[in-house]
Order: C-alpha cells, then structure tokens, then sequence
C-alpha cells in the first residue's frame, strides 16, 4: 500500500497522542482528579461539546455499515438516516439544563451518579452498572473489530497487527488523557469527518458525471434505487418511521451520550453547541449515505458493504486525499470507542468500586485504580477481539437498543416526573432489556412484529412499567434538593 | 411539605419550558420529513420531478429539512433559549428569600 495514503492516517494517530499529553498535563492542575478524568471538570465549550456528541454517536456503523447499505438500498436508506438529524438538538434539549444543574447540586460524575442520588436505590445502580459494563463492553469490542478491519484493508497489515495498532492509538490517549482528551479528539475528529466526507461526496459526484447522470444511472438499473421504499420495496413507511426512536430521540437513553449533558461549562456552551451540533450531524450523515447511493454507478459489485467507502475513497481521489478521508471513519470508531471505554472504566471505579468497596479512597488511589481499570478494559478487548466469541458479537447487536428501553425512561421521568421512583426505575430497566432481548430475537426469527424496529414495544413497554409501578408501590412526590 | 405547596424553582420552570420546545422540535422535524417523503415520494419513480438533481421527494424531505431544522434551532436558540447559571451558589443568592 502507497505511503500517500497512509501519511495522514499516521498523522492522524500524532496529533491525537498530542492532545493525550496535553490533557493529562491539564489534569495534573485540577483540583479533583474523578471529576475531571471522567467529566473534564465540566468545562466543555460549545463547539467541543457539539463535536463530542457527534463522534461517539456516530460510529463505525454511520460511516462504514451505513453508507454500504445506502449502496444496496438507494435513497430509502439516506431517508432514514436522516431520522438522526434530531440527535443534534434533541438530547440537548430536553435533558438539557435542568439535568446540567441538578447533576452539579448531586455532585454527579456519571449518569448512575444521577440515578443513585434520585432514587436512593443501590439495586438501581448495581443494575444500571452491570448493564452498561456487558453492553458497552461488547459494543466497544465490536468497534475494535471493525477498526482493526479497516487498517488491515488499508494498510495490508494482518487482522491481528492490525487491531494492535488500533488498541495502541486508542489506549494510551484514553489512559492518561481521561474525558479532556476524549472531547479534545472527539473535536477533531469530528471536524476530519467533516471535511472528509464532504471531499468524497464532490469526489464521487464528479466521478459519476454530475447528479443527473448519476440519477439516471441508477433509474435505468432499479427505479426503486431512487424511491423512499428500498432497492425491492422493503422498506415501508412505519419500518423506516421506527428509526426515530433507535437512532432520533431514543439516544437520550445512551449513558455515552446522556452524560455528555452534564459536562457543559455553561448555559452559553450548550446554547452554541445546539446549533454546530445539529449542523454537523445533519451534513455528515447526508453526505456519507449519498456518497454510499452515488458509488453505485460509478463503481458497481461491491460484494462487501463495509468495504464501499475505503473502495470508493481509493478509486475517485487521489492518494493523499483518500487518506485523508479514510481517516475520517477510523477518527469515527476511535472516536467512539475512547468515549465508550471511559464509560465503561467510569461505571467500574465510580459506580462500583467508590461506592461500595472503597469509598473513602484517596484522589491518589482513585488516579491509579481509573488508570488502572481504563487500561485493564482496554486490553481484555484487545484480546476478546482477536478472536472475537459469539455471545459478543450477540450482545453488541443488542446493546444500543438495549441501553435505550432500559434508561430513557428512568433518565427522562426521573428528571421530569416527581411520582418516579426506585419501583418504576427498576421495573422500567429489566422490562426493557428483557423484552428488547426477545422481541430482538422474535424478529429474526419471523419477521418484524407489528413491522416496526425491535427497539419501539421495549420502549413502550418500559414506559408502561416505569408508571405503573411509581404509581403502585409507595408513591411519594420526589422534589431536588436545593442547591 | 404537600405537594401543592411547594414552588417549583424559577431555574427549573425556565428548563421545564426548553425541554417541551425540544420535543416540539421533533415533531416538526418528523412531520416535515414524514410528510414531504412519503406524499411526492409515493408516485412511480418515472414521474419525479427534480430539484437542483434530486429528486423532489428527496430534496424537500432529506435536504430542505435539514435546512428548515437548522434554522428552527438557530430561532429557538438566539431568542428562546435563557441564559443562565448553572451553579450551586448562584442560586442561593437569586433565591435566597425563598423559604425551603
């Protein structure tokens, strides 16, 4: 492989060591080492809060899987990626500022610290921790996989060497860099993703002889291509209407994301950040699955979907550039892998280990336990996804689906509805999971239940439960503390 | 201490406010998407019309909301949105004849 693609990658993985280095040197001066290893002291700007937001949720499947299925599907696929324009302002919005307030009043780091001080249940937070350690481990591992695949096809490098590479890239900024440097490379990283999808879809258009040309190609191979309805048909209204509650507004359920709410310097920064972040998202989504559509014509018989942006990339941009844009869905899969395995570490010593086992532990024990947990994570994936076991690659399918019928509601109503309670926080979470695990494997099995996406009854379902049981079992009016 | 009795917090009736305008949000963005997709996207594909190369259905749906929704929050947040404190200590002083 040509050393013009590989130039920028390389550059890629300095610059975002750097920026490790430098947050770590910047965590040395604060005053408590947890709050700013896992929240960055809460002092996020708007465009790096936006950016943050972005890249964890966009992730390998936004850049890789998403516009490789924009490739077989057409323009019914680019429809539904678009549900996710909401994430933009939606999450923002409406945990917004009473979440950022009542987090600072709990003293809370992570998303379970607001869940342990609202309902004042330690079954609430065992469950809510070994929920996001099993699933966010396995979709951390899922995306070293995918990250590992994509250096292997660019570089020529073994799948193992490969995944080295990732994990080493990936570790030691997350290590000693804490939630700064994850934010910090998120911002770039976002803006690589930026700029890199934008060059490929010009680089596309043009390879594909102007958007008429490119409209009538694919009208003359399947008309569907070009229809909101999927290249045979399949996709039907409600199907595809479904994906605004997986990947829309259901994202304010996601730990990841959820507790990114809270790390805003101030009123101002998240005002500025609903405005880059609903920008960005939107253009990078539309662009990289109109880049999926528009690669049909110009380069037909991808058998492999993942493999239609490297492709793609290679065939209509010079070297250079196509690393350049290449690095775009790598910074996305780092992107969200960092902010994963912070959150990960964070439910272990945070949630866990300070709360029940030691929780009189010094900043200076605290600082070695993070590091040391981080990096113990780290490696357990490194080896996990060299080869990776069945049951991961299941719970990864399960796990974002999961994560939102199980918090959304014992998130949003916890923060919202006075009556919620431990009963309908609890009852709310195993109804979720449970009955996202079954309807997930119902609809593989015989077809989608009521034509909608796995994610819609859970959710429902987990609504139900929340209220029903608040109301039932010692309902009580819950009101915050003052400040 | 009933329920009726205590006051919601000035802070917290403001984020009350902007939390429903975010959902108000979506339902617009979902109508506008929804509505422009599935009403011209519905013909066969032979009687599209285009605009700026896309096909109608697409380019009001996928791209003018897009536009439309960036424009709603730029809206929503130069005069809607309040800005304010988020700290403890800010507060005390704002409301600090506040009995509770």
């Amino acid at each position: 492989m040509n050393w013009d693609v590989l130039l920028p990658l390389v550059l890629l993985l300095v610059v975002i060591f750097f920026i490790g280095v430098w947050s770590n040197r910047k965590m040395v001066k604060s005053s408590s080492f947890i709050t700013d290893y896992f929240l960055g002291s809460r002092e996020l700007g708007g465009l790096v809060l936006a950016m943050t937001m972005v890249a964890t949720y966009g992730s390998a499947s936004s850049f890789l899987g998403g516009p490789g299925a924009a490739y077989t599907i057409g323009l019914g696929w680019v429809l539904l990626a678009m549900t996710q324009v909401a994430t933009g302002y939606f999450v923002l919005l409406v945990l917004g500022k009473k979440f950022a307030i009542v987090a600072r009043r709990y003293r809370a780091v992570t998303l379970i610290d607001f869940l342990k001080e609202r309902y004042q249940s330690k079954s609430v937070v065992l469950l809510s921790a070994l929920s996001i350690i099993i699933f966010l481990f396995a979709a951390m591992a899922a995306q070293w996989i995918g990250g590992a695949y994509l250096i292997q096809s660019i570089t020529g490098l073994t799948y193992t060497s490969a995944l080295f590479v990732f994990a080493i890239a990936v570790l030691i900024y997350v290590i000693i860099g804490g939630f700064r440097a994850v934010a910090m490379t998120d911002t770039f990283q976002g803006v690589i993703m930026f700029v890199g999808t934008l060059l490929l879809l010009i680089g596309v258009v043009i390879a594909g002889g102007g958007l008429d040309q490119i409209f009538s190609d694919l009208m003359n191979e399947n008309p569907n291509l070009i229809t909101p309805y999927g290249q045979d048909g399949q996709l039907t209204a409600l199907y595809v209407s479904s994906f605004w509650i997986l990947v829309g507004v259901g994202v304010i359920g996601l730990p990841q994301v959820a507790v990114r709410a809270m790390s805003y310097r101030d009123a101002k920064s998240m005002h500025r950040a609903l405005i880059i972040g609903t920008i960005v998202v939107g253009f990078i989504m539309l662009n990289m699955h109109l880049i999926g559509v528009f690669a049909r014509p110009v380069l037909p018989g991808i058998e492999v979907a993942d493999q239609v942006i490297p492709l793609i990339a290679l065939e209509v941009l010079p070297g250079w550039l196509a690393g350049l844009v290449l690095a775009a869905p790598l910074a996305a899969m780092m992107s969200t892998v960092d902010s994963l395995l912070l959150l990960v570490s964070s439910s272990v010593v945070k949630d866990v280990y300070l709360n029940y086992v030691k929780p009189e532990a010094s900043d200076k024990h605290i600082m070695k336990v993070s590091m040391g947990v981080t990096g113990t994570l780290g490696i357990g994936v490194f080896f996990l996804a060299i080869n990776p076991p069945e049951l991961l690659i299941m719970l990864n399918l399960f796990a974002f689906g999961g994560l939102e019928a199980a918090f959304i509601w014992p998130v949003v109503l916890g923060l919202y509805w006075k009556y919620g309670n431990k009963y309908g926080a609890l009852a709310s979470m195993i109804t979720g999971i449970v009955s996202y695990i079954v309807i997930f494997q119902y609809n593989s099995t015989y077809g989608d239940l009521l034509g909608v996406h796995a994610v819609v009854i859970p959710v429902v379902l987990s609504l139900v439960a929340f209220v029903t049981f608040s109301l039932l079992i010692k309902r009580k009016a819950y009101y915050f503390p003052r400040g | 201490m009933s329920d009726t009795t205590k006051p919601v917090e000035r802070r917290f009736k403001i984020a009350h406010r902007e939390a429903w305008i975010g959902v108000l949000l979506a339902v617009i963005n979902i109508a506008w998407w929804y509505g422009f997709a599935y009403s011209l996207g519905s013909k066969p594909p032979e009687e599209y019309s285009y605009i700026l190369g896309f096909p109608a259905w697409f380019f009001w749906s996928c791209i003018a909301g897009f536009v439309v929704m960036v424009i709603l929050v730029v809206i929503v947040v130069k005069f809607v949105l309040v800005d304010m404190s988020l700290e403890n200590e800010e507060e005390e002083r704002e409301e600090g004849g506040d009995p509770s």
